[in-house]
């Protein structure tokens, strides 16, 4: 046989769960926490709508160990999340010039981070200010 | 240094595994072992010229410059997509290191991929100037200041060296997704405040196998020789793409948008 025959390597399955995509797997992973924490609070929603009886059992169902487990894993997850989020952010926007030089990505990032913080800090404070 | 100068200096020795492939013999890929003697300051680049002068002539790999500017000696050393010029034999010593073409690419012969579909993308993306009004030579340069030169300065910085392409799985999955590479060239044309075709550039972005096969995995712009950083031009153009997409519903025109509008008037 004469002549270029190229060879096309069969394509790798599941390249995502292994180095160097693990990492990105890892984070788009943390996604499905944030959604299940959002079905936890759209449960109780539902529960407070449905009568006090159905919202007390929610609330039980919060203190149980497996809640505070599972709450535990999506606060795990949720960092991780946020952490990558601002991560990624400056590679999602056009680049940012001031005064004649690129504003670096890890400032970007830094800032997305301390503003995340900064709202942490706050919720946490409003929530205690309005304990009874 | 001479692979022969080299040689004659070379203390040590690695073990080198090269994937071959000779397409008028092997049905397949397979891999050949070789032993190089090395010295410290020899590159990968150097270790398979040294195979090919002296261990085995029929071994194949593209290479022009030496020195990380012409982008030919693109290949997996240790499973990641690398310059083999820039890429040091002492790093992997005592090895067995391997060298592999660049992944999902189809291959030629040995460490010689096919270079003809990522060439076309390139040509697709208007890869030059087209400036909204032809200036005359008698009115002088098209000017531009450090701050427009900024926004798209490192895209401009591509060797072609696909190295990107390598490293992204979403290639890998879908060999007509633009990809990093190419799109960082969009980017570096739509970015330049002289140019006005974004609109015609934008009609790729929009596709599926435009920007938005891309799922921000960020290998790209990591194995990226240059700094180009790839990843930034593909996913700062999803914004753009959905922003046209919005934009469009409000009368004007997404197209009348010019190259000027990402780097601010003259």
């Amino acid at each position: 046989m004469t002549g270029p025959r190229p060879y096309l390597r069969p394509a790798k399955t599941a390249w995502w769960a292994h180095p160097p995509y693990l990492a990105y797997t890892l984070r788009e992973a943390t996604g499905v926490a944030v959604a299940g924490y959002a079905l936890v609070l759209l449960a109780g929603l539902i529960n407070l709508a449905s009568g006090e009886e159905a919202y007390d059992a929610w609330l039980n169902f919060l203190k149980s160990p497996w809640s505070l487990a599972l709450h535990l894993l999506f606060l795990i997850a949720m960092i991780g999340h946020v952490w990558t989020w601002f991560q990624i952010m400056p590679k999602t926007m056009p680049r940012l010039v001031i005064g004649g030089r690129v504003l670096p990505q890890n400032w970007i990032t830094a800032a997305g981070l301390a503003v995340a913080m900064a709202a942490f800090v706050i919720i946490l404070l409003v929530a205690e200010w309005m304990q009874p | 240094m001479p692979p022969d100068a080299a040689a004659g200096a070379a203390s040590r020795e690695i073990a080198i595994g090269v994937l071959r492939y000779r397409c008028e013999t092997d049905q397949r890929p397979v891999w050949q072992a070789y032993r190089v003697p090395f010295t410290d300051d020899m590159s990968v680049l150097q270790g398979l010229q040294y195979i090919k002068d002296r261990l085995d002539g029929t071994l194949s790999f593209r290479w022009s410059c030496r020195m990380a500017i012409c982008g030919s000696c693109g290949m997996m050393i240790g499973a990641v997509p690398k310059l083999a010029c820039m890429t040091f034999l002492r790093d992997y010593h005592p090895g067995p290191l391997t060298v592999e073409p660049l992944e999902h690419f189809p291959i030629e012969r040995d460490l010689v991929v096919t270079l003809s579909g990522f060439i076309k993308k390139l040509e697709s993306i208007y890869p030059y100037l087209i400036p909204s009004t032809q200036r005359r030579l008698d009115e002088g340069e098209y000017l531009q200041t450090p701050s427009q030169l900024a926004r798209y300065e490192t895209f401009s910085d591509c060797i072609n060296c696909m190295l990107c392409y390598a490293a992204c799985p979403q290639f890998g999955e879908n060999p007509d997704f633009i990809g990093p590479g190419a799109m960082a060239l969009l980017q570096r044309y739509n970015g330049d405040s002289r140019d006005a075709a974004r609109a015609k550039r934008m009609e790729l972005v929009h596709t599926d196998n435009g920007a938005w096969s891309c799922t921000a995995v960020g290998y790209c712009s990591e194995v990226c020789p240059k700094q180009v950083d790839p990843a930034n031009a593909v996913n700062q153009n999803k914004t753009k793409s959905a922003l046209d997409f919005f934009v469009r519903f409000l009368g004007q025109p997404a197209h009348s948008r010019t190259g000027a509008s990402d780097g601010g008037p003259p």
